[in-house]
C-alpha cells in the first residue's frame, strides 16, 4: 500500500534553503513520503471507500471500521514519521506533486505545490488530530448506530474528509494549501453541523457556521494575498528568511520601521483565526453548531478544528511580532472571549452547550497564552500550544461524556432533568472519565488542565504589561472550574434521577425518519416524559473503551508537562528558529520588550513559582462553590442551593443565560439593518425596475400602437389617398431637390 | 450586346410620328397616370377602380417604352411585354376575386369591405 502511494507520486524532498542565520536547519531534512503521504491521503481514501460504501447501499458498519483502520493507520503513520525524524528536528519539504505554478506579469511567480511542510508543530497537531480522530470514529461506530445505512456513510465520509482537509491545513507547505485545509474542514464542519438535515435548528445553525466562517476566511484570504504582495512566495520555507529582518527590527525595537502592509498581513490572520477558533466577535456559530452529532461536536468543534486557528498563529508568530497590534489584540480578544464565554456558560442548563462554551472560553485561553507568552518573554507559543494539545484529550473526553448521556438518556441535556448519573449501573466509566474530564478543565493540581494553564496565568503575570490579562484569566479560571462542577455535580452525583429526552418521537432522524438515540430494538421506546417503561441505555463497550483511553491519554497529557515535551516541540517548530536568537540579541534594547525587561510580580512574588498555589486555590474555590451550591443538601434534579440565590442577583442570570443578547445585539446591528436594505432594494426592484424599465419597455410600443391604430381605417379608397399624398409629398421634395440643385449651378 | 443587336438598335427605323418627341410620350404617360390615380380614388366600384390600375400600369409601360426607344435600348420594351403578360394574368385574378366579392356582399362598392380596421 505505501509503496503503490510512493510510486504513484513523483517525489522530491527538498531541504528548506538554509536562512542567513546559524540557527536554521543547515541540512536537508530526509522526510520519508512513505511515512508522510498516507498520513494525508488515507482518510482520503477512506473518503472515497465510504463513498462506495455509500453507492453500493451498504446497511452494515463497515463505513465505521474502514474510517478507524485508514485514521489508525494514518496516525501510526505519524507515530513512526515523529520517531524516524526524531521529532522533526530538522524540517523538511516533501512535494507530492506540482500544483499551482503561473508567472503573473510583472509579479513575483506564485507556486504552490502540493507539499507538506514537516517540523516539530505539524507533528505535534497531526499526533493529536489522528490520534482523536481514530478514537471519535470507534466512539460513533456506535453512537451512530441508529443510523446506519445511508446515514452512517454520510457522516463517516465527512468525518474522514474533515482529517485530509486538517491534515491539508496542517501539513500543507504553503498558505494556498493551508486555505486549501482551511475551507476543507469548514465545509465537513458544516455539512456535520447539519447532518440532522430534517431538523430546523441543525440547518439553521450549520448556516451561521458557514457564514460566520466565511466573514474570518475573507480576512485569511486578504492575509494571503496580501503575503504574496509583500513577500512574493506563499511557501512557508521561503517566508521565514523573508520575515526574519522584520522580526528582528521589531525586537529591536524598531517597530516603527517595518512597513504597514507587513504589518497589517499577522492582524488578517487574526480574522481569519478568530472565525475559525470561534473568538469575539465571530463566536455565536460554535455554541450552535452543538446541533450536530455528539462525536462531532468532539473532534470538530471542540479539540481539532476549532483549533485551526491557534495553529495559524502559533505558525506565523514571528510575523507577529513585526506587528504592532496583531499580538495584543490576539491577547485581548482571547482574554475577554475567555472570560464572555465563562459566564455564558455558568447560567447554561444544556450540558452540551455548556461545554460549547466552555470551548470558546478555553479557546480564548489559548489565543491570550499565544499572546502573553509572545509578549512577554518572546519565548514563542509554548504555553497557548500546551493548552491546544492537553484541552484538545480533556475536551474530547468532556463531549463524549455527554454524548455518551444524551445516547443513553434520548437525547436528555437539561442538568435539571438529570441527576446521578454515575450511580447507575454501566455508567461507571463514563462517570469516571468525566470526573477527570472535569478536573482537567478545572485546572485541579497536577491535572494536565492545571499545567497548560498554569504556563498561561504565569506568562501573564511575568511582564507588568499584560498582568490585567493575568487577573482576567484568574477569574475565568474560577469560573470555569465553577461551571465545569456545576454539570458533574448535579447530573453525575446526587441522587440518581432522570427523564428521558424527546428523541424518542423521532425528531431530527436521518433518512428512516427515527432518530440517532435509539438503534436497539424499538420495544422498549414507546412512550415520553415520565413514563415508567423507558430504561437508560448504558453505553456499550466501543464509547466505554474510547471514554477510558481518553480520560488516560488526557490524565498522561500531564506528564508532558515535566518533561517539556510539547513546550519543546512547540518552541523548535522552525518557524521560531529566528525567535529564539533574536530574543537573545535584543536584550535590553527596549525596556518594554524582551524578559531581560521589568520582570513581573504577582502581588510581589515571583509568578512562575506562585502560581502553581494560586490557580489550584483558585480552581478549588470553584469546585468548592460549585459543590456547595449543587451537591450539598440538593435532593432533587431540578432544584438547588444555586436557587436560593437568585433573587441577590436580579436580572444578571438571566442575561447570561440568553448570552448576554449578543445574538439579538446581531440582529439588530446586521440582520435587521440588511433586511431593511433587502426591503428597499425588492421595492426599487418592484417599482423602478420592473414598474419603470420592464413594463415601461412594454407600455411604449401598446401606446405607439394604440394612437396609430386609427389610421388603419380598413377603408381601400382611404389607403389609396393616403399612400398617392405620400408619393405626392415625395414628388414635392424631388422636385424641391432638383430645383435647389438646378439653382447651385447643376451639381446635386 | 451582339454586332446584330446593335445593329438592329441602331437601324434607321421610320418615326410613327413624325415631330413627337420623348417630352409628349411622357406627358401622355403623365396624364394617363393622373387620371388613374384619380380614378381609382374617386371611384367606389371596383371594377372602375380595377380598370383604373390598368390605366396606371399602361402609363408606366408608355413611359418604359419611350425611354426605351429614346436610349435605343430595348431593355424597357422586353420589360413592358412582361409586365402586359402578368398584368393580364393579373387581370384575371382580379375579376375572379371581384366575383366572389360580390357573391358575398351582392354590392361592388369597395367601401363595404372595411373588416380590417385597426
Amino acid at each position: 500500500m505505501i509503496d503503490l502511494l510512493g510510486n504513484l507520486f513523483t517525489l522530491a524532498t527538498h531541504a528548506v534553503p538554509p536562512a542567513a542565520h546559524g540557527a536554521a536547519p543547515d541540512a536537508a531534512a530526509a522526510i520519508p513520503s512513505a511515512l508522510t503521504l498516507p498520513v494525508v491521503f488515507l482518510p482520503l481514501l477512506s473518503c472515497v471507500l465510504i463513498g462506495l460504501c455509500a453507492a453500493f447501499r451498504v446497511k452494515t458498519k463497515l463505513p465505521a471500521w474502514i474510517t478507524v483502520a485508514c485514521i489508525g493507520a494514518a496516525f501510526v503513520c505519524t507515530l513512526l514519521l515523529y520517531t524516524n525524524t526524531h521529532g522533526a528536528e530538522k524540517p523538511g519539504v516533501l512535494t507530492a506533486w506540482e500544483w499551482l505554478a503561473f508567472k503573473p506579469r510583472g509579479w513575483p511567480a506564485f507556486v504552490a505545490n502540493f507539499a507538506f511542510y514537516i517540523d516539530s508543530l505539524t507533528l505535534l497537531w497531526m499526533l493529536f488530530v489522528t490520534g482523536l480522530a481514530t478514537l471519535i470514529a470507534l466512539y460513533a461506530s456506535e453512537y451512530m448506530a441508529g443510523d446506519v445505512g445511508p446515514g452512517y456513510c454520510r457522516f463517516y465520509a465527512a468525518f474522514s474528509l474533515f482529517v485530509f482537509s486538517m491534515a491539508c491545513l496542517v501539513m500543507g507547505d504553503n498558505l494556498v494549501l493551508l486555505y486549501l485545509g482551511w475551507e476543507g474542514v469548514g465545509l465537513c464542519s458544516y455539512l456535520l453541523i447539519g447532518y440532522f438535515y430534517k431538523k430546523d435548528s441543525a440547518v439553521a445553525a450549520a448556516k451561521k457556521a458557514f457564514v460566520m466562517n466565511r466573514i474570518g476566511d475573507l480576512g485569511l484570504a486578504l492575509g494571503i494575498w496580501l503575503t504574496y504582495v509583500q513577500f512574493g512566495t506563499v511557501r512557508y520555507a521561503e517566508l521565514w528568511p523573508l520575515i526574519e529582518p522584520y522580526t528582528r527590527l521589531a525586537l529591536g525595537g524598531h517597530l516603527d520601521q517595518v512597513p504597514f502592509l507587513v504589518q497589517l498581513i499577522p492582524v488578517l490572520f487574526t480574522v481569519g483565526a478568530f472565525g475559525k477558533s470561534a473568538q469575539i466577535p465571530l463566536y455565536v456559530w460554535l455554541p450552535d453548531a452543538m446541533e450536530g452529532p455528539t462525536p462531532v461536536s468532539a473532534l470538530i468543534h471542540a479539540a481539532t478544528m476549532v483549533t485551526a486557528g491557534v495553529y495559524l498563529v502559533a505558525r506565523f508568530l514571528p510575523l507577529y511580532f513585526a506587528s504592532e497590534w496583531a499580538l495584543p489584540i490576539v491577547a485581548w480578544i482571547g482574554t475577554l472571549t475567555a472570560l464572555l464565554a465563562a459566564t455564558i456558560g455558568m447560567a447554561q442548563f444544556d450540558i452540551k452547550r455548556i461545554m460549547a462554551y466552555s470551548t470558546v472560553s478555553q479557546l480564548g485561553y489559548m489565543f491570550a497564552g499565544l499572546g502573553v507568552t509572545a509578549l512577554a518573554s518572546h519565548e514563542g507559543a509554548a504555553g497557548g500550544v500546551f493548552h491546544v494539545f492537553t484541552h484538545a484529550f480533556f475536551k474530547a473526553t468532556l463531549f463524549l461524556c455527554c454524548g455518551a448521556v444524551m445516547h443513553g438518556f434520548a437525547g436528555q441535556l437539561d442538568l435539571r432533568k438529570l441527576s446521578g448519573v454515575m450511580w447507575m449501573k454501566g455508567w461507571g466509566i463514563v462517570g469516571v472519565a468525566m470526573l477527570i474530564g472535569c478536573l482537567n478543565l478545572a485546572g485541579f493540581a497536577f491535572t494536565a488542565g492545571f499545567f497548560s494553564k498554569d504556563i498561561i496565568l504565569a506568562e501573564a503575570f511575568t511582564n507588568p504589561r499584560t498582568s490585567a490579562i493575568g487577573w482576567i484569566l484568574l477569574i475565568t479560571a474560577g469560573l470555569t472550574a465553577y461551571y465545569t462542577f456545576r454539570v458533574f455535580f448535579r447530573v453525575f452525583v446526587g441522587p440518581k434521577y432522570y427523564e428521558p429526552g424527546d428523541e424518542l418521537h423521532g425528531h431530527g432522524g436521518d433518512d428512516h425518519g427515527h432518530d440517532h438515540g435509539h438503534g436497539h430494538g424499538a420495544g422498549d421506546h414507546g412512550h415520553g416524559h415520565g413514563a415508567g417503561g423507558f430504561h437508560p441505555h448504558a453505553p456499550g463497550w466501543a464509547i466505554n473503551l474510547v471514554l477510558a483511553v481518553l480520560a488516560i491519554a488526557s490524565l498522561a497529557a500531564a506528564i508532558a508537562y515535566p518533561v517539556h515535551w510539547v513546550q519543546d516541540l512547540a518552541h523548535n517548530a522552525s518557524t521560531y528558529m529566528v525567535l529564539g536568537e533574536a530574543a537573545h540579541g535584543g536584550h535590553g534594547a527596549d525596556a518594554g520588550h524582551g524578559h531581560a525587561a521589568a520582570h513581573g510580580t504577582f502581588l510581589g512574588m515571583d509568578p512562575h513559582k506562585v502560581m502553581y498555589y494560586v490557580s489550584s486555590i483558585v480552581g478549588l474555590a470553584g469546585i468548592a462553590i460549585a459543590a456547595y451550591l449543587h451537591l450539598l443538601g440538593r435532593t432533587t434534579a431540578a432544584k438547588s442551593r444555586a436557587d436560593g440565590l437568585l433573587p441577590y442577583l436580579g436580572p444578571i442570570p438571566k442575561w447570561a443565560q440568553n448570552k448576554w443578547y449578543v445574538d439579538e445585539l446581531y440582529g439588530f446591528l446586521v440582520y435587521w439593518p440588511l433586511k431593511a436594505v433587502a426591503h428597499i432594494s425588492y421595492l426599487l426592484d418592484k417599482l423602478l425596475i420592473d414598474g419603470l424599465l420592464v413594463n415601461g419597455a412594454g407600455w411604449l410600443p401598446k401606446a405607439g400602437g394604440r394612437s396609430l391604430r386609427p389610421t388603419q381605417s380598413g377603408v381601400l379608397h382611404d389607403y389609396a389617398l393616403k399612400m398617392a399624398a405620400g408619393v405626392g409629398v415625395i414628388l414635392v421634395i424631388a422636385a424641391a431637390a432638383m430645383a435647389r440643385s438646378a439653382a447651385n449651378g447643376g451639381t446635386p | 450586346m451582339t454586332d446584330l443587336a446593335l445593329a438592329i438598335a441602331q437601324a434607321d427605323f421610320p418615326l410613327p410620328m413624325p415631330g413627337a418627341t420623348l417630352y409628349h410620350y411622357l406627358l401622355v404617360s403623365a396624364l394617363m397616370f393622373a387620371i388613374g390615380v384619380i380614378g381609382f380614388v374617386s371611384r367606389r366600384n371596383l371594377i372602375i377602380m380595377f380598370l383604373c390600375t390598368e390605366l396606371m400600369f399602361q402609363a408606366a409601360g408608355i413611359a418604359l417604352i419611350a425611354f426605351s426607344r429614346f436610349h435605343l435600348n430595348h431593355t424597357g420594351e422586353a420589360f413592358v411585354i412582361f409586365v402586359l403578360t402578368v398584368a393580364a394574368a393579373e387581370a384575371a385574378l382580379a375579376l375572379a376575386l371581384v366575383v366572389l366579392l360580390f357573391r358575398r356582399k351582392e354590392t361592388l362598392d369597395a367601401s363595404s369591405w372595411a373588416e380590417l380596421k385597426g
